[in-house]
């Protein structure tokens, strides 16, 4: 994951160049904006362009890490603090049905927070 | 073949007058319901040969399964009976493969069977093992509660997809108790009591978007935003919804050695003329989802 910076979205992987568009397009990393809910602590970062092939399950981990969760600690995570996505969900299909004004934006708590 | 198929693809053959008269004016559709929540699909269940650790391999074991359950749900049996011949102890935890590919327990089973499965003789073959729990393409399942929570986030999700939400969140707890106690136990008519009310379409007739996933095998899911009607108020069709999400299965332009597609929701391969707000009430899995598979017919 990488933090959400110009540079970082505006410079293609060498691989990409001189593919098609559509591939390029394919490759945009996705804005995602991470909170936390309840008594979960904050992330100071919380913007992050993510390679939408990414899966939720490896969002889950990395907001582990960067919050120090305890391997017994567990970490829920929501879209549209409604419903948790199913670990495997590639983050592009999220993105795209739940995404708004560029972003996806994703709760974290470490208690079930909603159903 | 599974029969429920046979039975139902041929009753749908003919609706090529559905995008003039709307979803709601054939009165039996009921019917189709019910039909599909009693479609089954007998199992077979092998012990993998290289996990059997008594002196002769144990007979094969027979169910017959819902195809809108999940295996969590009605393999109970499947593991104790193996279990006493496998030198597993520790009660480590069963998945299935079907050709070696493991099958995801949070599919429901006829997913998991047209994806992977739909041109096999029946019973469908499937192996059990209780060692080398393939990490990289299962979740875990730490027991049914598991798929509970799974089944209500999909049903969820669904609802946001429809209604923003605004009907699930306006049910109560013991309403999704009950959606799921009658998934659990096969009650069509508990089920259906609560879930009608998730099918339910304001005054544009039809929902906000169509919760659907399509599936093939070796990638990745697809889920896009899908609106059901176009902006002159017309239906839009499964012809619509594939062109749009899956170019490829209409694509006569590449060269397809491969074969051609088949487009299979819960066992059928209803008409591309099909009105999708139509298949989202009477096709969708228990889950409301509507999960459409992509099979190369070779």
């Amino acid at each position: 994951m990488a933090e959400t910076e110009k540079t970082e979205l505006a410079s293609p992987a060498s691989g990409d160049v001189g593919s098609f568009p559509q591939t390029a397009d394919q490759k945009k990393k996705i804005d995602v904006l991470l909170k936390g809910a309840g008594d979960a602590p904050i992330m100071k970062k919380k913007k992050w362009a993510v390679d939408p092939t990414k899966k939720v399950s490896w969002i889950i981990e990395f907001i582990r890490k960067y919050i120090k969760c305890e391997p017994h600690e567990s970490l829920f995570l929501y879209v549209n603090q409604s419903f948790a996505p199913s670990p495997d969900q590639e983050m592009q299909n999220l993105y795209e049905c739940f995404g708004s004004d560029g972003k996806l934006i994703l709760h974290y708590c470490k208690t079930q927070a909603w159903g | 073949m599974d029969i429920h198929c046979i039975v139902n693809s041929n009753r749908y053959k003919n609706c090529s007058d559905w995008r003039r008269f709307g979803p709601n004016t054939m009165a039996d559709d009921r019917e189709v319901l019910r039909e599909l929540w009693d479609g089954r699909l007998p199992i077979k269940f092998n012990l993998a040969a290289d996990e059997v650790a008594s002196m002769e391999h144990p007979e094969p074991c027979y169910l017959l399964v819902p195809r809108q359950s999940y295996f969590p749900l009605v393999a109970d049996k499947v593991q104790r009976y193996f279990l006493k011949y496998t030198a597993n102890s520790q009660g480590e935890e069963m998945w299935l493969e079907y050709e070696g590919q493991p099958l995801k327990w949070h599919y429901p089973i006829g997913v998991l069977f047209d994806l992977h499965a739909s041109s096999t003789m029946l019973p469908w073959s499937l192996v059990v093992h209780f060692q080398k729990f393939p990490e990289d393409e299962l979740l875990h399942c730490p027991g049914k509660d598991a798929v509970e929570s799974h089944f209500m986030s999909s049903v969820k999700e669904a609802d946001t997809l429809k209604h923003r939400g605004q009907v699930i969140n306006g049910m109560q707890k013991k309403d999704h108790k009950q959606l799921w106690m009658g998934l659990q136990n096969d009650k069509f008519d508990q089920f259906w009591a609560i879930n009608r009310r998730l099918m339910e379409h304001g005054e544009e007739n039809c929902f906000k978007h169509l919760p659907f996933r399509l599936y093939q095998a070796d990638k990745p899911c697809i889920q896009r935003l899908f609106r059901p009607i176009t902006e002159e108020g017309e239906q839009r069709l499964l012809g619509d919804l594939v062109r749009e999400v899956a170019p490829q299965v209409f694509n006569t332009e590449v060269e397809d050695t491969s074969g051609s597609w088949k487009v299979v929701i819960q066992g059928v391969e209803p008409p591309m003329e099909t009105p999708v707000q139509w298949l989202s009430e009477h096709f969708s899995y228990p889950d409301n989802f509507l999960h459409i598979c992509l099979v190369n017919s070779r």
